[in-house]
């Protein structure tokens, strides 16, 4: 865990300038909402954010104290750490329009 | 026995230690299952939960879990430490455990399906996280609805949440806003079905009163009625009426009413230890004088007296006793006396009997003045009275404390009418009332009932005097009641016309002084003669022995002169001459 933040503050300092994305995604176990999470994300990923994004799956069933800390309730739960503001989208991210309106991708 | 054993079986209760309520649903909420608290805002549902959690860790060892999704921990901390609660001491030692679930509608966007297993991950962490707790406070779950948009989703989890929370065997307390035709907003009582619990806040008449209703409780006798709560400085307490019953223990024990006059109407012992007593009387009969010699009685046996004033402060009630030879002021120095002062309508009701029973304990009297419950009327409905009266004089008989009320009555209708409501609680009922008369107000004292003992029917002027308080005996000759000057004059001329008798009588004794010392002086004349005549009988006497004796003498000259011979017979013959 703390390997993982320290590089995400590493990619925190390039984002600013390089327009890094930062994306954390929370799920309990391997459900089938959490695979088509994934899977939904990574394709949208690849699609507009191809080379300047990075994604951290966090299984709450393996560090349930980490839900706390983004004040998750619903899973699977979308983090948009950086860039700046936190953005929250929560489902299996099936509806791509919504996922890009979320993650304020649409503008780029 | 069986029925009672069988019910623990079935359910098991979790008690609260909240004041009062483990009372009310005869050991607490139901154990092991979710329990609704409903009410409006500022109702004090989150004050209720809180306190069960943390009285259930402090007192009965079970460790809990608050979740809130309104108020920030550190708020929370901050508003229970004036309660007497150190929330993070607590949360470090490891006895409770909490979690601000903070949910922001602007910054989520919901695309497909989704459930609320973070909140149960979140939920079951936070119960592992203090080694297993027992007992959960979701406040208030209802934040949800507001911030996730698919309602669908959040009923079929809430389902999910409260089977998840019975599996798990903790007692659950989970708080909801109320709503306008439901009970909660979003219709929270849907899930929890075992338990639900009303909360209410409501201002009559500028006063404020919090009541709390058990609307449900699956599988468990309850009292059914709205009681009336308080929420202070020690937290919360629920004030049942019923819970005290009429088994207190009676004491035939006497205690003097501080005048001894009174205490002779009283089979001349006074009244009974643990009794209620009620002066009722108009303004200015002397009631506030009665309690205080009362009071001073009780101090005087070395004992202990708790004054309630409503009416007077404490200084000026001592002053104004000085006026009739009544020093309060070495009672209140040694401890003895404890004076309360305070405006009736200074707060509710229910607060009036909580700071009653507040000081109580704290003091522990043998004796309990309140002078007057009739100002207490100003502070709520008559039948709020009585239900505030009821329970204070039950609680007292329980602790065998004497109870001393007075009672302001008007000058219209009838003395006793104002009272009634409460005349089934007294046990002695004194009556001051004025006695109008020849233009004069005089004080009457007399006995309406007294339990369990023989009393005087008669009315007794009562007096304030420099030395306190006196009874005299009305005048009730010649067929009148007579009283102050009126019973003065009466007795004055009574007096006069007595004086005028002694006189006559000691006169007419004197004259047959003055006739039996005449008698005296007769008798010793008539006396005086008869012995002057007495001696010269005597004389006579003598002198006539001594004339015989001369001539036996003189004829036995003239025998010798004749023949020369004395004989006998001679001698015999002036013997037998005396003695014939």
């Amino acid at each position: 865990m703390k390997a993982a933040s320290t590089g995400k503050d590493k990619k925190a300092k390039r984002g600013v300038t390089e327009e890094n994305w930062n994306l954390r995604l929370y799920v309990a176990g391997q459900t089938p909402k959490s695979i088509a999470a994934f899977t939904n994300l990574k394709k949208i990923c690849e699609e507009y954010l191809a080379g300047k994004y990075q994604i951290e799956v966090i299984d709450l069933l393996k560090n349930p104290q980490l839900a706390k800390g983004d004040q998750i309730i619903a899973l699977p739960t979308l983090v948009r750490k950086l860039p700046e503001p936190i953005k929250k989208i929560i489902g299996d991210l099936a509806n791509t329009e919504r996922v890009l309106v979320g993650l304020d991708i649409r503008a780029v | 026995m069986v029925k009672k054993k069988h019910d623990a079986v079935v359910l098991e209760k979790c008690p609260t230690g909240i004041k009062g309520f483990d009372e009310i649903t005869n050991g607490g909420l139901p154990k092991g299952r979710p329990t609704l608290i409903c009410g409006s805002a500022g109702c004090g549902k989150t004050l209720f939960a809180m306190e069960f959690l943390l009285r259930g860790a402090l007192d009965f060892g079970e460790p809990g879990v608050f979740m809130t999704f309104e108020e920030t921990p550190e708020d929370l901390a901050k508003n229970f430490i004036s309660l007497g609660f150190d929330i993070n001491d607590m949360m470090s030692r490891g006895l409770i455990a909490m979690d601000h679930v903070y949910i922001e509608r602007s910054e989520i966007e919901e695309t497909g399906e989704y459930d609320l297993e973070g909140l149960f991950i979140r939920l079951g962490n936070a119960v592992d996280s203090i080694g297993g707790a027992k007992r959960v406070v979701l406040d208030t779950i209802e934040a949800l609805f507001s911030g996730l948009s698919n309602a669908a989703i959040i009923r079929a989890e809430l389902r999910r949440l409260f089977h998840w929370l019975k599996e798990r065997g903790v007692t659950a307390i989970v708080t909801g806003e109320s709503g306008d035709k439901m009970l909660t907003r979003y219709g929270l009582e849907e899930y929890v079905a075992d338990c639900v619990i009303l909360l209410d806040f409501r201002i009559d008449e500028q006063i404020s009163t919090r009541r709390l209703r058990i609307i449900k409780y699956r599988g468990s006798a309850h009292g059914a009625d709205e009681y009336p709560f308080l929420i202070d400085d020690g937290g919360l307490s629920i004030l049942p009426i019923t819970s005290l019953g009429l088994d207190y223990p009676v004491s035939s024990q006497r205690v003097s009413t501080g005048i001894a006059k009174l205490d002779a109407m009283f089979e001349g012992k006074g009244f009974y230890r643990g009794s209620t007593i009620l002066i009722s009387g108009t303004a200015g009969t002397g009631k506030t004088s009665m309690s205080a010699t009362f009071a001073d009685a009780t101090c005087r046996r070395g004992e202990r007296c708790l004054y309630f004033a409503f009416e007077e402060s404490p200084s000026q009630i001592i002053r104004n006793m000085a006026s009739i030879g009544m020093d309060l002021t070495p009672w209140v120095k040694k401890g003895l006396l404890r004076f309360h002062s305070a405006r009736p309508s200074l707060y509710g009701l229910e607060m009036h009997l909580l700071t009653f029973h507040k000081v109580i304990e704290e003091f522990n009297p043998q004796v309990f003045v309140v002078d007057p419950i009739s100002n207490l009327s100003a502070a709520g409905s008559l039948s709020e009275v009585k239900s505030i009266l009821t329970r204070l004089i039950d609680y007292l008989k329980m602790s065998n404390i004497t109870t001393f009320l007075t009672d302001l009555t008007r000058y219209e209708g009838s003395l006793e009418r104002t009272s009634e409501e409460i005349s089934s609680l007294i046990d002695t009922w004194l009556m001051l009332r004025d006695i109008e008369l020849n233009g004069e107000r005089n004080r009457g004292l007399y006995i309406l009932k007294s339990r369990g003992m023989a009393h005087s029917n008669q009315i007794q002027e009562f007096l304030l005097t420099s030395q306190g308080i006196d009874l005299i005996d009305i005048y009730t000759g010649a067929g009148d009641v007579l009283t102050g000057s009126a019973r003065a004059a009466q007795e004055a001329e009574e007096k006069a016309s007595d004086l005028v008798r002694r006189r006559e009588v000691e006169r007419k004794l004197r004259a047959q002084e003055r006739k039996r010392n005449a008698l005296e002086a007769n008798i010793a004349a008539l006396r005086a003669e008869f012995d002057v005549e007495t001696l010269e009988v005597q004389l006579m006497a003598e002198e006539e022995q001594k004339r015989q004796a001369v001539q036996a003498e003189d004829r036995l000259d003239m025998a010798q002169l004749r023949k020369g011979k004395p004989s006998n017979p001679r001698v015999l013959r002036p013997e037998k001459k005396t003695k014939g």
